[in-house]
């Protein structure tokens, strides 16, 4: 019977395995991606940091509280105790919380100066926000294109089978360079949508008639998806971002190509 | 009958809350100029102001700063609408004159207000226009197109950190409303 | 001595007297009644909504119906649970309870009081009407954000606003008559620092709601007049920003949550002392963690908005405000473990939903701790990782707390004890249900699931699955709260003492149970 069990046990996860091949681990993510440049490194870690110092702390006040459910029950028979305050006390579990608060305002505070960093540029991509699609612009380098979500109405309506990248797929990806300082300016056409790509580490709200900004300088070649992140209508879970990340070569060879099939200079 | 704990009326209580509620709800209107205000002062949401400053007559030779120019068309607008030049290397104080190229595409008169916002933010009270399409709406004919110009310069306190900055203009449909009263000109000329 | 709940069973004639009473009541208790009564059955329609978002999200794909009809079920649940749900529910308590525990006859202004009530249904009809307008109902999130709301809002958003408008004179007349109730009703010897927690809790709420509501007010007046009346106020085109919105809205929003967390942690603060058979650790320090906490959520609004390009002083300034706002919190938690510690505790279902509370709770607030740190934050806002964070603040916190009370109070109310094994069912399979719908939405946030989404790629399937079948146990479980509610009003159960509690302390307890209909006429000894 044990020999069975244990059978079918190694049959279900390999069969889970067979259904799902790439997205077996995906499937069950419970953390933020580590991602791919300086700053979404540092917001990894300054993640990782405050929410161990907060389990540290919940394991402590709430182990005291369980304690006290089980020690001090009146089934027990204990007698309740008749204190009810203590002014150092009071203040000890006042400032010490206040004191782990400056250990982590610290790295953020230091984070967050670098985020604002933008000076040097190498080069700059405008990002503007339509209902439902992203359009991308090249400015020094005259490209200009709209890049829309491109999983088939099929998939959408439950009449074929979802694929792997089902609405995180797009016709025309953003392509970048890696190891180069990327500005982005972002800004909408209708409402305010926000362009959140997690492995980057950048979410800027896009705002209609004002330019924001952000920068990113990607470490590794790869494919990078997001999706929008700011409620902006119907379509709203269906307008992704696609980064892709190659070489310098690679995408000066990419941008001589775009350019050459597109206006140069328009902004309709 | 009922007995009183308390130093102040009911009465006078609630004419007091009374008072207080009307005004935080004048202080959400109050909020509009407030917020330009401390937004134009603190510079901090890249809106450029109004006014139209007296062009510069001294130059920091020291400092070079990078001027990008940015356009966008809101809601789809049938327009052509791009800088004549996508940016400049430019010292603070030189006055610069910048031509933005625009077409009215469509088969019917229109009128546009252009927005300019500017980023980083904080760099937007150093950009001092003295002569901008973007002060008053302006109205193209079907098929008309118009070379617009700016005349700016950047304020020598620009802060040192900021190197590069980007002044993007969005052109908004505005046909047939009133010049808004938020968006009027200043035609006093401030000293830059 | 009368029956507080006559329900009024003959002829029409009897009916007519029963709506005549029921409508035009100014007895605290009566009005009590009608907003509890009220909250619950929006309750059970807000967690329709959210079980209908649950379904939909149950599975990746189109299954039930359109991402329009999502994004306004998405809008009303929220709604629909924030003003008609908790809101009225801690305002019926407050009606219910604040006289008696301060010896007072009713509340100070009895009329206004029928007023506040009685704004609240019809802003519920208001509301509701929208889903069967020309166009949609709302779909632009509680949130209402310009231009979406304003140039790209369906008709039914004017609708919207006239009933924001009503909901918040209701809430502004309720805490002008709490302010008032509690400064000058106190029955001589009871001084501020002696009276009962849940009325600070409620006192500083109140002061909040004056403080805040009217910021709403004006803000969805401006909405209106943007839409209507050409002016530019959220939108860039005429020299406006929808920046502002944002800030005149959270403004309102962040200490709006503190309004509805507030009478919570003073219901928590009344029951955990009575089932620990200890008087309540720190009085003192909590009811300066209260003034600290509304005075702190003044100036924390833009962590809301960190992620709209606000300027780095901005970013650093709020950063350590939100930070700073976790340590009167703590304070507060530490006090209620602390009034546990060497009690002699017990375990009845207010007891229960109190203790989950806690932990809980506090749960909701190191994931708040987290949302904090702009940097991460950047990551986190807009996900499901803030659904997560919020929801546990709202649900098994400021929920929690409601269903404590009621559970603490349904015998003085009632008269006669509910059912306390139903009460520990409802519990057990509350907390579950809790747990696995939103925990889940922890880890979907940090995988990269945005939030507002009426469907979802592949990778999130899974927990998506188990938060839907978490979300309709929960819903299942409330079924037998209504029911233990139901029989509790119809008088089935055993006959409740004066006392009911134990540990019990405070003038309310003095009172029979059911107190008369008109109590404390005159002022009860107290020192």
């Amino acid at each position: 019977m044990e020999y069975v069990k244990k059978k079918f046990l190694v049959f279900l996860i390999f069969f889970n395995f067979l259904i799902t091949p790439r997205l077996a681990f995906a499937a069950w993510e419970t953390n933020m991606p580590i991602g791919v440049t300086p700053i979404s490194h540092a917001i990894y870690h300054l993640h990782m940091l405050v929410f161990w110092i907060c389990v540290g702390i919940a394991v402590v006040v709430f182990s005291i509280m369980i304690y006290s459910l089980i020690r001090h029950r009146k089934s027990r028979g204990v007698r309740a105790a008749q204190f009810h305050e203590h002014f150092f006390l009071e203040i000890a579990w006042a400032i010490v919380p206040f004191i782990i608060l400056i250990v982590i305002a610290i790295p953020a505070t230091k984070t967050l100066i670098k985020m604002n960093d933008n000076s040097d540029p190498e080069l700059t991509i405008k990002v503007t926000g339509y209902q439902w699609r992203w359009r991308y612009a090249y400015l020094d380098q005259g490209i200009d294109f709209f890049s829309n979500l491109s999983t088939p109405t099929e998939e959408l309506q439950n009449q074929a089978k979802k694929n792997q990248w089902y609405l995180l797929e797009v016709d025309h990806p953003l392509v970048v360079p890696i190891h180069k300082k990327i500005r982005f300016l972002f800004t909408s056409n209708d409402v305010i949508h926000s362009w959140w790509v997690p492995t980057l580490g950048i979410k800027r709200d896009t705002i209609p008639g004002f330019i924001n900004e952000a920068w990113a300088k990607i470490d590794s070649k790869g494919t990078y998806r997001g999706q929008c992140a700011e409620l902006c209508g119907t379509n709203h879970a269906f307008m992704p971002i696609v980064v892709k990340a190659v070489s310098e070569k690679e995408f000066n060879l990419w941008a001589k190509q775009q350019a050459g099939e597109l206006i140069h200079g328009t902004s309709t | 009958m009922l007995v009183q704990s308390g130093n102040i009326s009911n009465k006078k209580i609630l004419i007091l809350l009374c008072i207080t509620t009307l005004g935080m709800f004048g202080f959400g209107f109050a909020m509009i100029p407030l917020y330009n205000v401390l937004c134009k002062n603190l510079g901090i949401n890249g809106k450029t102001d109004k006014n139209a400053y007296l062009t510069s007559n001294k130059i920091d030779l020291s400092r070079s700063i990078r001027v990008e120019f940015m356009t966008n068309n809101n809601n789809y607008l049938p327009w052509d609408f791009y800088p004549r030049l996508h940016h400049i290397q430019l010292h603070p104080g030189e006055n610069i004159l910048i031509y933005f190229a625009a077409k009215n595409n469509s088969n019917r008169s229109m009128t546009v207000q252009a927005i300019p916002s500017v980023s980083p933010g904080l760099a937007a009270r150093y950009l001092k226009k003295t002569e901008c399409f973007c002060f008053t709406q302006q109205t193209f004919d079907p098929g008309q197109h118009r070379d617009m110009p700016v005349l700016f310069h950047i304020d020598q306190h620009l802060p040192k950190n900021i190197n590069t900055i980007t002044l993007a203009y969005t052109l908004f449909d505005t046909t047939g409303l009133k010049q808004s009263k938020l968006a009027k000109q200043s035609l006093a000329h401030i000293p830059g | 001595m009368e029956q507080v709940l006559d329900l009024g069973h003959s002829a029409p004639r009897g009916l007519l007297r029963f709506i005549k009473r029921w409508l035009f009541t100014t007895n605290h208790k009566e009005i009590g009644t009608l907003y509890l009564l009220f909250s619950l059955l929006m309750f059970f329609i807000g967690g329709v909504f959210a079980l209908l978002i649950r379904a939909e999200l149950f599975q990746p794909g189109a299954r039930l119906f359109n991402p329009e009809f999502f994004n306004q079920m998405t809008t009303l649940h929220g709604l629909v649970m924030l003003f008609l749900a908790i809101m009225p529910a801690f305002s019926g308590f407050a009606n219910w309870m604040i006289p008696l525990m301060i010896g007072a006859p009713d509340m100070a202004m009895p009329r206004m009081n029928n007023w506040a009530f009685w704004i609240l249904p019809v802003a519920a009809i208001l509301l509701f009407s929208t889903l069967f307008m020309d166009g949609s109902a709302p779909n632009f999130g509680w949130t209402m954000y310009a231009p979406l709301s304003t140039t790209y809002g369906p008709a039914s958003t004017d609708y919207l606003i006239l009933a924001i408008h009503l909901m918040g004179l209701s809430s502004l007349m309720g805490a002008i008559n709490i302010i008032v109730t509690i400064l000058n009703l106190r029955t001589p010897g009871m001084t501020m620092m002696k009276m009962p927690i849940f009325c600070w809790s409620w006192l500083v709420t109140a002061f909040l709601l004056i403080g805040v509501m009217p910021v709403l007010a004006a803000a969805v007046t401006m909405m209106l007049m943007d839409r209507h009346f050409a002016t530019s106020f959220f939108s860039a085109a005429g020299g406006g920003d929808p920046l502002l919105y944002q800030h005149l809205f959270w403004f309102f929003g962040h200490p709006e949550v503190y309004i509805i967390i507030l009478p919570a942690f003073g219901i928590i603060s009344q029951i955990i002392p009575t089932f620990s058979r200890k008087k309540l650790f720190g009085y003192r320090f909590m009811v300066y963690a209260l003034l600290a906490i509304a005075f702190l959520s003044f100036i924390v609004w833009v962590h809301h908005m960190f992620v709209t390009g606000v300027p780095l002083a901005a970013e650093l300034f709020f950063m350590y405000t939100t930070m700073l706002i976790a340590v009167p919190t703590g304070v507060k938690v530490f006090n209620w473990v602390t009034t546990m510690y060497r009690g002699a505790i017990s375990f009845e279902t207010p007891m229960l939903f109190a203790l989950a509370f806690v932990i809980l709770f506090t749960i909701g607030g190191f994931s708040g701790v987290m949302l904090a740190m702009v940097p991460a934050d950047f990551q986190y806002q807009d996900t499901y990782f803030v659904v997560a964070h919020f929801h546990y603040v709202l649900v098994p916190g400021a929920l929690f707390g409601a269903i404590a009370g009621a559970y603490y109070w349904l015998p003085k109310m009632t008269g006669v004890m509910y059912n306390e094994r139903l009460g520990q069912c409802h519990f057990w399979l509350s907390v579950i249900g809790v747990n696995l719908t939103f925990f889940p939405m922890h880890f979907l946030g940090l995988a990269g699931m945005p939030r507002r989404i009426a469907d979802y790629s592949l990778q999130f399937a899974n927990f998506n699955a188990i938060a839907s079948l978490g979300a309709f146990i929960f819903g299942f479980a409330q079924l037998f709260f209504l029911y233990i509610i139901i029989q509790a009003m119809r008088g089935k159960g055993k006959k409740a003492s004066a006392q009911v509690w134990e540990g019990a302390e405070g003038l309310e307890w003095t009172l029979s149970s059911p107190p008369p209909l008109h109590s404390f006429t005159t002022p009860p000894k107290f020192e």
